[in-house]
């Protein structure tokens, strides 16, 4: 209850309810956060059992278009899958990889940043090198080295079973340095103020200080770069998976459904690859905003200028 | 300032190194350069004696100092698929590259500088507002969609232009290029402007800011004091001012373009190193694989030190930070 009066008062409800940019991506993202939950309830078919469909239904056009069929509201691609079941499954493997790349990457970006601002010396000195090095190279490039390197390791059959935690590995790995930067950053700030003195001068151990004390003041920089940092993922995945380097045809996330479907786009079916573009760019869209206007609110020099 | 410059080489030198010892990894765990030289029809004891001849049985650390030295020589090993040296693929692929990046570099000064201006000039014109929200979805919009809807609009629908390859070239001094026929060109548009639309929004976003900066400070207010024409104003004293940083930003972008040539060329495969680079992913080329992605770090390691170097002769700043 209290944590409910908290949110209730505080500055973020507030400038949320007076930006309807940030409820309308808000909403969207809800929706399409519960519909890729919701996926096996609402879907008309369920796309990962081949027994459901049929190589004769392929290529139907969308429901309104001549020759569509009342059953397959968007029509069907390549394989005579249900394009809508199929996109909302796809949602669903580009959300989870791209929160689940993100979790990665915060956690261990958060515990490099951690250690390295707080105990400081060599440690740091080493930790900050390599995330140097790596930051200096663009993070598509090396999730799209990454991607190749593991696929010519696993072979392309085991490599499409493992797509998924793989893909989060892959994406996880390749972007931890933004989050290591950030954290540090906010520990050098933090570590030298009165509470943490305190903490100290009554003899509470340094990791004990690091987790409970310095650790959730360093939050708020996190919370901003996470959203956008989700809106990376999800692009990342899709990125892959157009190259083929990333989900396989038969677990289809947005990003493989577009490259099926763009082999069809010149004999004129270009449902296979439109909807799930939108899609995909609308899911990318409301985060970004989101992330837009959260980094407006929680950005206090712009919240006291 | 001396100092510094070598502090940063000295850096440069063991990213190259890092980034060799990756390669050399890999090449060492999945590549078999027997395999790539005499196929599978060899015995074991063959097989045994060339690899005795080719050093594979030698310490790890031994080949990777041999590694390294054929590296800096030029030589990184056979392509198993074009049975030609690694490096001499990727110098034939590379024209296609760079002049893809060329020219979108291009169209990225030409279109950012005036769109950026022109929205720092005029902040509530519609136009400004409709660059900007045009921006602001351009960012949501990944590169090979932009692509496959440039496709769909020119090449299917309206078959304005050619979807896919570089058309006709000219091979001047054993440079292919698609500058010089008019087929060239038109192969170059889709691709190059595809390319440009990721920069675009980040550009038109950093111009704009830049100059709204400038044109808030006490030279510019002076200028306008003085009675100076406004386009004297806004093209001579402001814009100016507004140059550097967007040049040096446009140095490190430089760089991520080369990642997202991988892209577009896949969607107009188009004959560059990116291509190139898929096609050795699929084929299980390991040499040109690892070949690339040590041209690559070069490349990257060579533009990022050089931007630094720039930045350090021009802002005194940075060269202090780092020596504590």
């Amino acid at each position: 209850m209290r944590t409910w009066e908290r949110l209730k008062n505080s500055y973020l409800l507030h400038s949320f309810k007076r930006d309807p940019v940030a409820i309308l991506s808000f909403c969207v993202l809800v929706v399409l956060v519960v519909i890729s939950i919701l996926a096996p309830v609402i879907t008309p078919y369920n796309t990962y059992d081949t027994a459901t469909f049929d190589i004769m239904d392929s290529e139907t056009p969308p429901a309104w278009m001549e020759g569509g069929s009342e059953s397959f509201i968007l029509g069907t691609d390549i394989q005579g899958r249900d394009l809508l079941s199929t996109m909302i499954y796809g949602l669903r493997v580009s959300l989870l990889i791209g929160v689940g790349a993100v979790l990665l990457q915060a956690v261990v970006g958060i515990l490099v940043g951690l250690l390295s601002g707080y105990l400081g010396g060599k440690l740091d000195a080493f930790l900050m090198r390599i995330a140097d090095i790596q930051f200096s190279i663009p993070y598509l490039i090396v999730a799209i080295f990454t991607a190749a390197i593991f696929k010519l390791a696993y072979g392309v059959g085991r490599y499409a079973e493992l797509a998924v935690p793989l893909l989060i590995i892959i994406i996880g790995m390749s972007e931890w340095p933004k989050y290591a930067r950030t954290v540090r950053a906010s520990v050098l700030g933090e570590k030298n103020k009165e509470y943490v003195e305190a903490a100290r001068v009554i003899g509470i151990n340094r990791w004990l200080i690091m987790y409970r004390h310095v650790l959730p003041n360093t939050m708020t920089p996190v919370l901003v770069i996470s959203t956008i940092q989700v809106a990376e993922a999800v692009m990342s995945e899709a990125a892959l998976s157009f190259l083929g380097l990333g989900m396989p045809v038969t677990k289809p996330s947005l990003g493989s459904l577009i490259r099926s479907g763009f082999e069809y786009i010149f004999s004129g079916s270009w449902w296979i690859t439109f909807f799930p573009g939108i899609l995909l760019v609308i899911l990318i869209l409301v985060i970004l905003l989101l992330g837009d206007w959260l980094r407006d609110v929680l950005n206090p020099k712009l919240y006291k200028g | 300032m001396f100092a510094f410059i070598i502090r940063r080489i000295i850096q440069a030198i063991i990213v190259m190194l890092v980034i060799g010892m990756v390669g050399f990894v890999i090449q060492n765990q999945m590549g078999d350069p027997v395999r790539d030289l005499v196929g599978e029809r060899v015995t074991p004891a063959e097989r045994e004696v060339i690899r005795d001849q080719l050093g594979l049985n030698d310490p790890i650390y031994v080949q990777y100092v041999r590694f390294v030295k054929n590296a800096v020589r030029g030589d990184l090993g056979l392509s198993f698929f074009y049975k030609k040296p690694a490096l001499e693929v990727i110098a034939a692929k590379a024209p296609a590259t760079i002049e893809l990046v060329l020219v979108t570099a291009f169209i990225l000064i030409v279109v950012s500088i005036p769109a950026g201006i022109y929205s720092a000039i005029y902040p509530k014109s519609w136009y400004s507002r409709l660059v900007m929200a045009v921006s602001t979805i351009g960012v949501a919009v990944p590169v090979f969609l932009t692509a496959i809807a440039l496709i769909y609009l020119f090449a299917v629908e309206l078959n304005w232009l050619p979807s896919y390859g570089r058309g006709e070239t000219v091979n001047i001094w054993g440079w292919e290029s698609g500058f010089f026929t008019w087929d060239g060109l038109k192969h170059l548009i889709l691709p190059a402007v595809s390319l440009s639309s990721i920069m675009l929004p980040l550009f038109i976003r950093l111009v704009r800011a830049e100059m709204m900066e400038v044109l808030e400070t006490e030279y510019i207010k002076f200028a306008w004091a003085k009675g100076l024409h406004r386009q004297r104003v806004w093209y001579i004293h402001a814009f100016k001012n507004t140059l550097l940083p967007v040049i040096t930003v446009f140095g490190v972008q430089l760089g991520i373009l080369v990642a997202f040539t991988i892209l577009t060329e896949t969607v107009f495969q188009w004959q560059g190193m990116g291509f190139m680079f898929l096609e050795a992913v699929e084929r299980s080329d390991t040499t040109l694989l690892v070949a690339y992605l040590v041209v690559v770090g070069v490349i990257f390691v060579v533009v990022n030190t050089i931007v630094d170097i720039i930045y350090g002769f021009v802002n005194p700043m940075v060269r202090i930070a780092g020596t504590k």
